[in-house]
């Protein structure tokens, strides 16, 4: 390193590799300790997390004032050894993905305590977890090519295990939808890594821009689609999302909340640094445009049509990357600021809201909006909970969500071209129409009157029978047989489907807390596909005292993500630079390659 | 030297028939497209080391110049292992899957065709409703009318009843169409149960082909 680098900043480039050896030593720890010392193993994640968060802080700063902190693991030179690279775009994104998944660990632990699932969390869930964390952590600070490709795959394989907790039927049918396009876009971005290698003889990122810049342009272009491609599929943009909202939305709420925020977002950031780094004069751009406005367009209404509140937050999801591409096919500074600003606001809010989806289920039963009602008055915390991060996401004017769709829309003007224009309109349709998903949310999860089953804590929710057809004609079959055929009334079902019972009573109370015990209570099947709550894939008890930690780690985050808002003049600068620092390349290169 | 055709071609054999099998609905014959689909990937790796040439080991007295790129190589090590743990994992998820429900295949996301077709039986039931409600009010007004009706209400009473038969009919029809997806995991355990007594998996799996 002969660019002189001051003490802070050699400490720095030590602190680097952390974010991955870290969880990755914390799993290993895990699992020689095995199933004992739950209490203890519950610590270590904790404090691990909160480490590697600290570290990131750590990076952040130093990334801003001295440019980016390389690591040469093993001291090996580029060509041949790996490099850990920490810029202001790295260490902004893992601040933000350490800060959130710190926050979903606390609320797992709170949810699997809640429900007496002592042991299959820490066994499964937290090495898993952990993995995960790092797999993420070496996605962002990866500085060849391969090791993106591995952080992929640890990640990856890491995602399985959670999508798959408790193997039932209805998580084995995500996961194979979800492995099977995950295996086929790995072996997609191997493919397209040695198409990279194969024209220029490296896979290092700092020295592929000089290596680019020799080649034809239709072997940058392809090289280019290679790589989009698959970072579309991670990224699940609109052509290559179908498989999004078929797998996430079975998973456990901490679960779907960490893949929601985190895994498409590694997508993005990839898609950043590539198109970036490596194809700063694309031709791609108006296919990019494309892809946001259908992305955009086509998620929304998705979300519109849907009756399952985790599937309605999935399309959303899938909708909003429109938003991150559309920043990063105008290429410009100030679209590039926009989709970064993004990404940090959307992981926070989108995580937010999935983990008080979970909150709902567990006071309400059921994700299925057909069901719930009423929980404004019943549960007026959760209500706050849910209306900020909604209209966050929606973007009304005071909040992030606002902030990040404003500047992306003033980098389309400024853009000025006719498909950045129609790209305006269509962000502020779909922030209309997102504010129309979550108005309807709150108008039949919230604001409506309440079905008399909710107020009926502690009954377990079971669902034999699924679907809200088969209900009603069941209804009226019931009740045509205790009618003589002369009387026979068209209007709502006013039967209910003797279907489903408690769990086990004892069960049931334990996670009862306060409430009134009703756990031999009866009540009528939920709409929808079958649930699968837990970690271990079974319905969720519903009380009114939701557990402490749970409510705690969501209002953090709830907080978190009214922190962009607050710190929204500071965080533009940052992203300004961050945007500056993507453009102008030669910081980058320089850092890894000046040694 | 000069490089080698064969390895592309066997590579992109492999790819297609892996991609191929890949477009399967059993679990299991998806793990072999994506075992194809690795092996091929690593052999098309394989061909970006350029020509043969001589291990890459220093100090056998080979120039550096005639050894082969041993980058390509370490490439391939490492697709292997993660490979080979992925091909666990989807092992496990066959297995776990025709454990759970008696086959293999990779199953339709229920509540995808539910929303998809909830507006198309929404439609349907309200029209056959109002059918039927037509019939019931003229069956009604006459019962309540005059005695000497009474061939005339036996006619409208049987036209009630096919009005109702079809209504119930086509009900039955959307609500087996529902439950068809369903039908796999309902018959879960059973399957399984007998299965496990007098065959093995590969049956299962294999069976379609016979």
């Amino acid at each position: 390193m002969s660019a002189g680098p001051s003490e802070a900043a050699s400490v720095a480039s030590a602190l680097v590799p952390l974010p991955v050896i870290l969880p990755l030593f914390a799993a290993g720890l895990k699992l020689a300790i095995g199933l004992r010392l739950q209490r203890t193993q519950r610590a270590i994640s904790i404090v691990v997390l909160s480490l590697v968060v600290i570290v990131s802080l750590v990076l952040l700063v130093v990334a801003d004032k001295e440019g980016p902190q390389v690591m040469y693991a093993g001291g090996w030179a580029p060509p041949v050894g790996v490099v850990l690279v920490a810029d202001r775009l790295s260490a902004l994104m893992l601040v933000v993905s350490t800060s959130v998944t710190l926050g979903v660990l606390v609320y797992s632990n709170g949810q699997g305590m809640a429900d007496r699932e002592g042991a299959t969390p820490l066994s499964v869930f937290h090495p898993s977890y952990l993995v995960l964390v790092a797999g993420v952590s070496d996605t962002f600070l990866a500085g060849d090519l391969f090791n993106l490709y591995v952080g992929f795959e640890i990640m990856l394989v890491a995602s399985f295990v959670l999508l798959t907790l408790g193997g039932t039927i209805a998580r084995i049918r995500a996961g194979a939808t979800y492995a099977i396009v995950s295996l086929l876009s790995s072996v997609l971005f191997l493919v397209a890594i040695v198409m990279v290698y194969g024209a220029t003889g490296t896979v290092t990122m700092a020295e592929l821009p000089a290596a680019i810049e020799k080649l034809p342009d239709g072997v940058t272009t392809l090289m280019e689609i290679g790589l989009l491609g698959v970072f579309g599929i991670k990224a699940a943009v609109f052509p290559l999302a179908a498989w999004l909202p078929d797998s996430y939305p079975t998973a456990p709420a901490p679960v779907t909340a960490v893949f929601a925020g985190l895994l498409t977002k590694v997508g993005v950031y990839s898609m950043l640094r590539s198109q970036t780094l490596f194809f700063p004069g694309t031709r791609l751009t108006d296919v990019l445009m494309i892809v946001a406005l259908l992305s955009l367009l086509v998620g929304i209404v998705g979300a519109v049509a849907q009756t399952d509140l985790k599937r309605l937050l999935s399309f959303t999801l899938i909708s909003h990357m429109g938003y991150m591409i559309f920043g990063i096919a105008l290429a410009t500074p100030e679209g590039f600021e926009g989709a970064i600003f993004y990404v940090a606001h959307h992981i926070t809010v989108q995580t937010t809201l999935f983990l008080v989806v979970g909150l709902i289920e567990r006071r309400g039963g059921s994700t299925d909006l057909q069901r719930l009602g009423g929980l404004a008055t019943l549960s007026p915390l959760l209500a706050v909970l849910f209306f900020i991060p909604a209209m966050n996401l929606a973007g009304i004017p005071p909040l992030s969500g606002f902030l990040g769709k404003l500047g992306l829309l003033r980098a389309g003007v400024a853009d000025g071209s006719v498909l950045a224009y129609v790209l305006v309109a269509g962000g502020t349709l779909t922030s209309l129409l997102t504010l129309y998903a979550m108005a309807k949310v709150w108008n039949l999860a919230f604001w409506r009157a309440a079905p008399a089953e909710l107020y009926e804590v502690g009954a377990v929710l079971d669902s034999e029978e699924t679907d809200e057809e088969t209900d009603e004609s069941e209804a009226e079959a019931s009740r045509e047989q205790g009618e003589t055929g002369t009387a026979f009334d068209t209007g709502a079902p006013a039967s209910q489907p003797p279907v489903g019972s408690g769990r086990a009573p004892e069960e049931a109370h334990a996670a009862v807390g306060t409430a009134t015990d009703t756990g031999r209570q009866e009540a009528p099947a939920p709409a929808g596909h079958t649930q699968a709550a837990t970690f271990g894939g079974q319905q969720v008890t519903t009380t009114t005292r939701l557990p402490a930690s749970m409510i705690g780690s969501t209002v953090g985050l709830v907080l978190f993500g009214l922190a962009f808002t607050a710190l929204a003049g500071p965080l533009f600068d940052f992203t300004g630079r961050t945007a500056d620092e993507l453009i102008e390349r030669t910081p980058y290169v320089s850092a890894v390659m000046d040694r | 030297m000069t490089l080698t055709l064969a390895l592309v071609v066997v590579g992109g054999t492999l790819f297609g028939a892996g991609t191929t099998l890949l477009l399967c609905r059993p679990l299991t014959r998806i793990l072999l497209g994506s075992v194809l689909l690795g092996n091929g990937t690593n052999i098309l790796v394989l061909t970006t080391a350029g020509a043969a040439g001589h291990a890459p080991l220093l100090g056998f007295g080979h120039d550096t110049s005639s050894i082969v790129d041993p980058l390509p190589q370490a490439f391939i090590l490492t697709a292997i292992v993660i490979t080979l743990a992925l091909t666990a994992f989807l092992v496990t998820m066959a297995y776990r899957a025709w454990q759970l429900s008696g086959s293999d295949d990779v199953q339709d996301d229920v509540e995808d065709i539910r929303v998809a077709r909830r507006a198309v039986y929404m439609e349907e039931r309200e029209r056959l409703r109002a059918t039927y409600n037509d019939w019931r009010e003229a069956y009604q007004s006459m019962v309540g009318s005059e005695e000497e009706q009474r061939a005339a209400e036996r006619r409208a009473y049987q036209r009630l009843g096919k009005a109702r038969d079809r209504y119930r009919e086509l009900k039955d029809r959307a609500r087996a169409d529902a439950r068809a997806h369903r039908a796999r995991q309902a018959r879960a355990e059973q399957t399984a149960e007998e299965t496990a007594e007098e065959d093995d998996p590969w049956e299962t799996i294999l069976g379609a082909d016979r």
